[in-house]
C-alpha cells in the first residue's frame, strides 16, 4: 500500500492513515481508491475490528483530486463510456460499500478537506474536524469546470436538504470548521490534540453504522422530486440564475443542479449514478480542460516564477516607495502592507498626502467591515503606510514604484527628481500601461535597474501583474521584481518591452473591433450582448464608456502622430475620432458616450444610427462573437512570435486574469486549440477575407496550421 | 379519399366568474360547471342522453379536482348515459378550440356523428400551475429552453415592436369598451347558460372580471407585473440571450391590459350532415379547416402567426377571405403584433372585446371565442371568421369557420 496505511489497535478500531506516496497534499487518486477498497473490504469481514477512523498524515486531510493528472490525461481519455466506468465510477462506488459495509466510520478531518476528501469524509457515518484556522472544507469542483464526482452532489442534500446544498455547491465555497459544523456538514469540532481520540471513542461507542439515507421512511430534509412545487420553484429559480449569469458557456453548474434535483428524486444508489453521469459528461469537454489548465497548471507556474533568472538570491524589499496616491498607487501601497512591507507613499503636497491616508484607512474600515480582514491585521497594515510629499524619505526604499499620471513628461520629471534621493542599485518600476519601458528608462542612472510593473485595477483584486522588461533590465532586477509580486501573493506573467506590452495590445484590438463595428453599422446593444454572451464581464462599448473614450483616443492619436505618413490607424479609429473629437462624446463621467446616461443610467443612444447607418445584410451574433474572439488570439498570437510574451501558457494567464478573456476557453492560445489550429487558421483567412487584413493569420500561425501543431502540451510543441 | 363536413349546430358558455376566493363561481366545483354546459347543450338541442359519440375537454391544470379526466365525470355528472365516453386534453390556453378541432377531424374522418367539444377551467379552485410539469420544474430543460414566464413574453414583444405602454393601455381599453356595449346589447345573450346553485337559484348570469368604468387614466396607474420577475429573478437576461439586438426589456404589461384569471365553461356540438338531419338540428357553420404550429418557445406567444399562415394554407385561402378575426388577448402586445403582421384593422377583429375584459378561463377559451366568432358572423351577416389563440412554450392553434344560411 502506497497511500493508504492501516492500523488496528487494541480496541479493535482501525486507524486508516492517508499519506499520498511522493506528493505534498493527499490526492483522491484511482491508486488511492484501490486501496481504500481493500481497506473496507478487510475491515468488512474481519470480526475483531469494531469500526475505523480514517485521518491523514500529512497537513491536510485530503486536498482534493489530481487536477495536473486530468489535464495530462485529457488527450488520450476515451469514449464517454470508458470514462463513465473506469474512471468516474470506481472511487464513488468505493464509497457507496464503506457506507454500507456494516462497520463504522469516523473521519478525523486534521486538516483542509476538498473535493473527494470532503466526499470521503460525507461518506463516513461520523465527521470530527481540528479546530484550525486555516483548516478548510469544500466542494469547488464547479469553480474548475466539474461537478464533485464521489457523492458530494447526493449525501450533501440527504443531509443539509436541497437549497443549502446547491447554494454551497453552485458557488464552491469553502468552509471554516465552525461553519462546517453549524450547517451541519461536520458533527464535532475539537482541539487537533482531541481529534483521533473523539473519533476513536464514537466508533466504540458504536454509532449508527447506517447512514440516514439507508435506514427505512428516509425522506431529503426540507423535501425533493417534482411533485414539491417549493422545491420544483427553487429548481427554476437556480436554472434561470445559472443562465442569466453564466451565458451558457460553463457546463458544470447546471449540470451540477441536474445531479442534484434528479439525484435526490430518486434513491441514493441511483442519484450516485445520475451524477457519474454528469461528471464523465464534464470531464470530457474540453471547457473542465481548459479551465483547469488555464487556473490551476498555468497559474502555477506563473506564481511559482518558473520565469525567474536563476542565481539570483531572494530578494525581500525592506521598504517599497509608492509615488503617486491615486487609485493605483494607494491600492499598491496597501496590497505591499498587507504583505507585511513598510510603504513609503508620496504624494504632491502633505495636504494631499494627509487625504490618501484618510482614504487608505476608509478603505482598510470597509474590508474589516465586509469582514475580508481582521481589525488587529488592518491596524498593523495601516500603520506601516507612511505618507509624505518628501522625496528624501524614499532614500531606503529597495524598491519604488512610480504609479503618476500616464504621461511620459510627467514620469521623467518624478524619476529626475528621484536621482539625487534614491538609493543606488534600487528597483524603479513603472505602473505604466502603455509607455515603453526602454524609453522611460533612457531617463534615469541605472536603466538597468528599471522595470514595468503594469498592475490592474482595483488592485486589492486583480491577481495579476504584468512584470514589463525593457531592453535595459537586468537578470537581477526581473528576478526581484518577480520576488516583489510573490511576496504581494500575486500573480506575475514575464511581457517583453513593445508597443501595448502584452494585455494592453490584447485588449485594445478586442476594443477597436467592436468599436469598428458601431462604425459598420451594428447596434451598441447586439455587440454588448454578443461581448457578454461570449463570456466577457462587460460589454466594450459600455466598458469603453466607463474608461472614457479619450483616453485611448488621444494615446492611439498620438501613436499615429508619431508613426508619421505610414501609421496604419487601426479598425474603428475613425469612430472614436468622430465620437471624441467631433461630438465631444467622451464617456459616462462625461454625459455621453456610445450610450447616454439620463439620471446616470445607461440608455441607448438614438442619434447612433443617423451617423451609422444599420446595414444589410443584419450581423448575426455568432459572427459578431467571433469576431471578438477571433481579433484578441490573432493579436496574442503575433505578441508571442514577436517575442513580447514568452509561451502559451503565461500568455494565456495574462488573458484570463488580467483582460478577463473568457474562462471557459482557458485563454486565447486555449482557444485556439480548442477549436483546432487549422480550423482557426482556416477561419481567420475567411474573416480577413470578409472584413479585413487584420484577420490575416501570421506566417507562423499558417505553419502550425499545415503541421497541425497545436499550441498545448507546450513540451509537445514548438 | 373524401371527407364529410364538420358542422357546428349549438355552442353555450358560462358567464366567466372572477378567478379568486371571492369570484362568483368559486363554490362550483369544476365538474358542476362543465356538467352545467354538457346539459345546457343536451337540452336545447333535445339530445338523448346516450346522442353524444363523445365529450373533449380542454383542460389546462389537469390536477386536484380538474385531473383524472374531468371530461367523462363531468358527462356522467350531467347524466349523459354511461355509453358517452370522455376525455381530457390539454395543450395549454387553446385547448377549448383543439377540442372543438380534434372534435371536427373525428367528424370529417366518418368515425363520430356527433361530439359535444369545449373546456372547462375554475382558476379559483384550481390554480395554474399545480399540475407541475417538466417545462418548469426541471432545471436542465428549463436551461437549455431559455425559458421565461410568458408575461416577459409579452413585454418582449412590446418592445421589439414599439408597443408604448399608452399603446398597450388603449387596447386594453377598447376591450373593455367593446365587451360592455356587447353585453348591453345582448350580443352574447344566444350563448350564455347562467350557472345555477343545486337548487336553480342563479349564482352567475353575467361576466364579472369586466369593468365598464375603465379608463386611460386608472389603466395608467397600474404598475407593471412582470418587472421584478424580469429583472431581479433574471428573466430577462436569460431572454436577452435569444434577443441579443434588444438593449433592455421595457415592461409595460400589468393586471390591465393582460388578460383576466377567471373561472368558466364552454361547449361546442359538433356533427356530421346525417346525425344533425336524424336529431333535427339546423347547422350554424361548418369547419373550414384547422392548425396548430409551434413558434419561439421563449417568447412563447409569436404561434397565432404561423397557425393563421398554416390553416390559410390548409384551407386554399388568404387572409382577404376572412371577415373576422378573434385572437385570444393573452396580453395587449399579442394582438398589436398580430394586427400589425397579418395588416388587419382593429375594426374587424376582437369586436365584442375579448379575455382582458372578461378573463381568459384557460381550458374553456378557445371554445368561447368560436362561438363569439359564430354569433357575431350571424349578427352581422358576415360569413368567414378565423379563430387563434397563442399557446405557452410557443404554439398557436388556428380554425377557420363559415357561417350558414
Amino acid at each position: 500500500m502506497a497511500d493508504l496505511t492501516v492500523a488496528v489497535g487494541p480496541n479493535g478500531v482501525a486507524v486508516l492513515t492517508i499519506d499520498t506516496a511522493g506528493k505534498p497534499m493527499n490526492l483522491a487518486t484511482l491508486q488511492f481508491g484501490r486501496e481504500l477498497d481493500e481497506a473496507v473490504a478487510r475491515i468488512a469481514t474481519d470480526s475483531e475490528i469494531k469500526g475505523a477512523v480514517i485521518t491523514s498524515a500529512k497537513a491536510d486531510f485530503m486536498a482534493g483530486g489530481d487536477i495536473h493528472g486530468m489535464v495530462a490525461s485529457y488527450d488520450t481519455l476515451g469514449t464517454a463510456a470508458e470514462v463513465y466506468h473506469t474512471i468516474a465510477r470506481p472511487f464513488t462506488e468505493v464509497l457507496r460499500r464503506l457506507e454500507t459495509s456494516g462497520k463504522p466510520y469516523a473521519a478525523a478531518i486534521n486538516g483542509t478537506a476538498l473535493g473527494g476528501g470532503l466526499e470521503l469524509a460525507l461518506a463516513c457515518h461520523f465527521r470530527v474536524v481540528a479546530d484550525l484556522p486555516k483548516l478548510i472544507l469544500g466542494c469547488p469542483e464547479v469553480t474548475i469546470g466539474l461537478i464533485p464526482g464521489a457523492g458530494g452532489t447526493q449525501r450533501l442534500p440527504r443531509m443539509l436538504g436541497i437549497k443549502s446544498a446547491v447554494d454551497l455547491l453552485l458557488e464552491g465555497r469553502r468552509l471554516l470548521p465552525a461553519q462546517a459544523k453549524a450547517l451541519g456538514v461536520v458533527d464535532e469540532v475539537v482541539a487537533p490534540a482531541d481529534l483521533l481520540e473523539a473519533a476513536r471513542r464514537w466508533v466504540l461507542m458504536r454509532g449508527d453504522e447506517v447512514q440516514p439515507w439507508d435506514r427505512k421512511n428516509y425522506v431529503v430534509p426540507g423535501g425533493a422530486g417534482f411533485f414539491n412545487s417549493e422545491i420544483t420553484s427553487f429548481f427554476n429559480a437556480t436554472a434561470t440564475g445559472i443562465s442569466a449569469k453564466s451565458q451558457h458557456n460553463l457546463p458544470a453548474p447546471i449540470a451540477l443542479l441536474h445531479a442534484v434535483a434528479q439525484g435526490t428524486a430518486v434513491p441514493i444508489e441511483a442519484g450516485l449514478r445520475i451524477e457519474s453521469r454528469q461528471f464523465t459528461k464534464l470531464l470530457v469537454d474540453p471547457v473542465a480542460r481548459n479551465i483547469m489548465r488555464n487556473s490551476f497548471v498555468s497559474k502555477a507556474e506563473c506564481d511559482k516564477l518558473a520565469g525567474r533568472p536563476k542565481d539570483i538570491a531572494a530578494f525581500q524589499p525592506n521598504a517599497v516607495g509608492v509615488i503617486g496616491a491615486g487609485l493605483m498607487g494607494a491600492g499598491i501601497a496597501q496590497v505591499s502592507a498587507d504583505a507585511g512591507l513598510d510603504v513609503v507613499l508620496i504624494d504632491l503636497s502633505p495636504e494631499q498626502a494627509l487625504a490618501s491616508q484618510q482614504r487608505i484607512a476608509a478603505a482598510y474600515a470597509k474590508r474589516v467591515e465586509r469582514g475580508t480582514l481582521a481589525a488587529a491585521r488592518a491596524t498593523a497594515a495601516l500603520a506601516r503606510i507612511k505618507p509624505t510629499a518628501d522625496y528624501a524619505a524614499l532614500a531606503g526604499c529597495d524598491l519604488i514604484v512610480e504609479a503618476v499620471f500616464e504621461d511620459a513628461a510627467v514620469k521623467s520629471a518624478v524619476y529626475a527628481k528621484l536621482a539625487g534621493v534614491m538609493r543606488d542599485g534600487a528597483l524603479l518600476a513603472s505602473n505604466t500601461s502603455a509607455l515603453p519601458i526602454t524609453q522611460l528608462a533612457a531617463c534615469v542612472a541605472r536603466p538597468d535597474c528599471f522595470i514595468g510593473l503594469h498592475f490592474f485595477s482595483p488592485v486589492e483584486r486583480m491577481p495579476l501583474v504584468e512584470v514589463i522588461r525593457g531592453k535595459s533590465t537586468s537578470n537581477a532586477t526581473l528576478a526581484q521584481a518577480l520576488d516583489y509580486i510573490k511576496l504581494l501573493r500575486k500573480t506575475p506573467i514575464i511581457v517583453n518591452d513593445a508597443p501595448g506590452f502584452f494585455t494592453s495590445r490584447v485588449i485594445t484590438a478586442y476594443l477597436f473591433e467592436s468599436i469598428g463595428m458601431v462604425g459598420d453599422g451594428l447596434a451598441p446593444a447586439l455587440i454588448d450582448n454578443a461581448a457578454r454572451q461570449a463570456g466577457f464581464a462587460l460589454g466594450p462599448l459600455a466598458l469603453m464608456d466607463e474608461l472614457t473614450l479619450d483616453l485611448t483616443y488621444h494615446a492611439t492619436a498620438k501613436r499615429g502622430e508619431l508613426a508619421g505618413s505610414s501609421w496604419n490607424p487601426p479598425y474603428g479609429f475613425s469612430v472614436l475620432d468622430m465620437l471624441v473629437r467631433e461630438l465631444g462624446r467622451k464617456g459616462r463621467r462625461h454625459g455621453a458616450g456610445f450610450y447616454e446616461y439620463p439620471d446616470g443610467k445607461r440608455a441607448p443612444w438614438a442619434g447612433l444610427r443617423e451617423i451609422y447607418h444599420p446595414r444589410a445584410p443584419a450581423a448575426t451574433l455568432a459572427e459578431v462573437k467571433e469576431r471578438m474572439l477571433y481579433i484578441q488570439a490573432l493579436e496574442a498570437v503575433r505578441a508571442l512570435e514577436e517575442g513580447v510574451i514568452g509561451n502559451p501558457g503565461e500568455a494565456d494567464v495574462g488573458a484570463v486574469l488580467g483582460i478577463g478573456f473568457p474562462s471557459h476557453t482557458g485563454g486565447v492560445f486555449s482557444f485556439i486549440d480548442t477549436v483546432g489550429v487549422r480550423r482557426f487558421s482556416h477561419r481567420a483567412e475567411q474573416l480577413a477575407a470578409r472584413f479585413g487584413e487584420r484577420f490575416r493569420p501570421s506566417a507562423g500561425l499558417r505553419a502550425r496550421a499545415a503541421a497541425d501543431t497545436r499550441y498545448y502540451p507546450m513540451e509537445a510543441a514548438s | 379519399m373524401s371527407t364529410l363536413t364538420a358542422f357546428i349546430y349549438d355552442h353555450v358558455r358560462t358567464p366567466r366568474g372572477k378567478g379568486r376566493a371571492t369570484g362568483a363561481l368559486h363554490e362550483v366545483a369544476p365538474v358542476e360547471l362543465a356538467a352545467q354546459v354538457l346539459r345546457a347543450l343536451g337540452t336545447r338541442n333535445g339530445l338523448a342522453a346516450d346522442a353524444v359519440d363523445d365529450v373533449i375537454l380542454g383542460v389546462v391544470t389537469p390536477a386536484g379536482e380538474q385531473g383524472c379526466n374531468i371530461a367523462r365525470t363531468a358527462a356522467l355528472a350531467a347524466a349523459y348515459d354511461q355509453s358517452v365516453p370522455g376525455i381530457q386534453i390539454n395543450r395549454f390556453c387553446s385547448s377549448g378550440l383543439d377540442a372543438v378541432n380534434l372534435a371536427a377531424a373525428q367528424v370529417m374522418a366518418g368515425q363520430a356523428g356527433l361530439i359535444v367539444a369545449g373546456g372547462v377551467e375554475s382558476m379559483s379552485r384550481v390554480p395554474m400551475s399545480s399540475d407541475g410539469g417538466a417545462w418548469y420544474s426541471d432545471p436542465r430543460l428549463v436551461y437549455q429552453n431559455f425559458l421565461a414566464p410568458q408575461g416577459i413574453g409579452a413585454d418582449l414583444i412590446a418592445t421589439l415592436n414599439g408597443f408604448s405602454r399608452g399603446m398597450l393601455d388603449e387596447y386594453a381599453l377598447a376591450s373593455q369598451v367593446r365587451a360592455a356595449r356587447a353585453w348591453d346589447e345582448g350580443r352574447f345573450q344566444s350563448a350564455i347558460v347562467p350557472v345555477t346553485d343545486e337548487l336553480g337559484l342563479v349564482l352567475l348570469e353575467r361576466d364579472e372580471h369586466l369593468r365598464a368604468d375603465t379608463t386611460l387614466q386608472s389603466l395608467a396607474g397600474l404598475k407593471p407585473a412582470f418587472a421584478q420577475l424580469g429583472e431581479t429573478a433574471g428573466y430577462d437576461a436569460v431572454a436577452l440571450q435569444r434577443y441579443p439586438d434588444v438593449f433592455k426589456i421595457r415592461h409595460d404589461h400589468t393586471a390591465g391590459n393582460s388578460s383576466g384569471i377567471v373561472d368558466g365553461a364552454a361547449g361546442v356540438l359538433i356533427g356530421d350532415a346525417e346525425t344533425g338531419k336524424r336529431l333535427g338540428l339546423k347547422p350554424r357553420a361548418r369547419i373550414r379547416a384547422f392548425a396548430s404550429a409551434g413558434s419561439d418557445p421563449t417568447i412563447q406567444l409569436t404561434g397565432p402567426v404561423p397557425a393563421t399562415q398554416k390553416v390559410l394554407r390548409r384551407a386554399g385561402m388568404t387572409l382577404a377571405d376572412i371577415d373576422l378575426f378573434e385572437l385570444n388577448e393573452a396580453f395587449a402586445s399579442v394582438v398589436l403584433w398580430y394586427m400589425e403582421e397579418m395588416k388587419i384593422s382593429h375594426d374587424s377583429i376582437n369586436v365584442n372585446g375579448g379575455a382582458i375584459a372578461m378573463g381568459h378561463p384557460l381550458g374553456a377559451t378557445g371554445a368561447m371565442l368560436l362561438g363569439t366568432a359564430l354569433d357575431e358572423l350571424e349578427r352581422s351577416g358576415k360569413t368567414v371568421a378565423l379563430v387563434t389563440l397563442c399557446v405557452g412554450l410557443g404554439m398557436g392553434t388556428a380554425t377557420i369557420i363559415e357561417r350558414l344560411g
